[in-house]
């Protein structure tokens, strides 16, 4: 059962994928986008790791897709088609994609991973303490350091976002 | 763990998104579309934190943590390079790659 939900998630992952980035319809390709985010949400509720899928629903299907919508209905018109690169390009840089590929999995599939069986199952307290503690192996130096960065992030975008008005207003001869 | 699936299959689906992810990065020309495809790049690093915590180190939960790292970078990253876009529409009103020669004044 739980391989049959697998497959089908990584083939509506990969099919996607592709329509989300050879789509000539920008609204289109974010909505494709949307649809992986969940599907890899889905992969993360089968591992068991319920917390880390509500974080991706709530902050990359939730948050990460509204802006994205909202800066392409701010920008584009919605019957406006992207214009794409060359054909030669294209094709060349899907061979150099598929070499790639075939590389990464070539390495992958010759070297024998130290898989350990286990059933454990993860709660958002064991998450919460180890993000939280000072201890040898903790996550919280790392933990305060987000967060200041998230400020920063923040005030960075209404500073940027805001533009050139405040100059403007300073010296209106200009 | 998934039942019956292996190591092998979940690092699979992550290589392929994550070249898919590169290929849409070269050829698309509009900023919008690379930051879409920036974001399925780190989705599949994301998974493959995870999958390589939950099979090879289950009684550690150092995978898990960063990758909630990582998705609050990312977030943050969208939400800087939509202002840039915003900022850079109203100044030469257009987001292709081509139009973009200066990013200063």
């Amino acid at each position: 059962m739980e391989r049959i939900i697998f497959y089908i998630l990584a083939l509506i992952i990969i099919a996607f994928a592709i329509a989300s980035v050879s789509s000539r319809k920008m609204l289109r390709s974010v909505i494709y986008l949307l649809f992986v985010l969940c599907s890899i949400a889905g992969i993360y509720f089968l591992i068991d790791y319920n917390f880390l899928a509500a974080i991706q629903l709530t902050i990359y299907a939730g948050g990460i897709i509204v802006l994205i919508i909202f800066s392409v209905l701010l920008v584009h018109h919605i019957e406006m088609r992207l214009e794409i690169a060359k054909p030669s390009k294209q094709f060349i840089t899907g061979l150099v994609c598929l070499i790639g590929l075939g590389l990464f999995l070539f390495t992958l599939y010759s070297h024998e991973f130290q898989v350990v069986e286990n059933t454990a199952t993860t709660n958002i307290t064991d998450i919460g303490t180890k993000l939280l503690s000072y201890e040898a192996g903790g996550f919280i130096l790392p933990f305060e350091v987000i967060s200041v960065l998230l400020l920063a992030a923040m005030i960075g975008a209404i500073v940027i976002a805001k533009g050139n008005k405040l100059s403007e207003k300073n010296n209106p001869a200009k | 763990m998934i039942a019956g699936i292996t190591i092998y299959e979940l690092l699979t689906v992550t290589s392929i998104l994550f070249f898919i992810g590169i290929y849409g990065f070269i050829t698309r020309k509009n900023l919008i579309s690379i930051l879409i495809s920036v974001e399925l790049i780190l989705n599949a690093s994301v998974i493959n934190f995870v999958v390589i915590n939950k099979y090879m180190y289950p009684d550690v939960l150092q995978g898990v943590l960063f990758s909630i790292f990582i998705i609050a970078v990312a977030a943050a990253e969208t939400a800087l390079a939509v202002s840039i876009i915003f900022n850079l529409y109203r100044q030469i009103s257009s987001v292709e790659v081509k139009d973009i020669e200066t990013m200063k004044y």
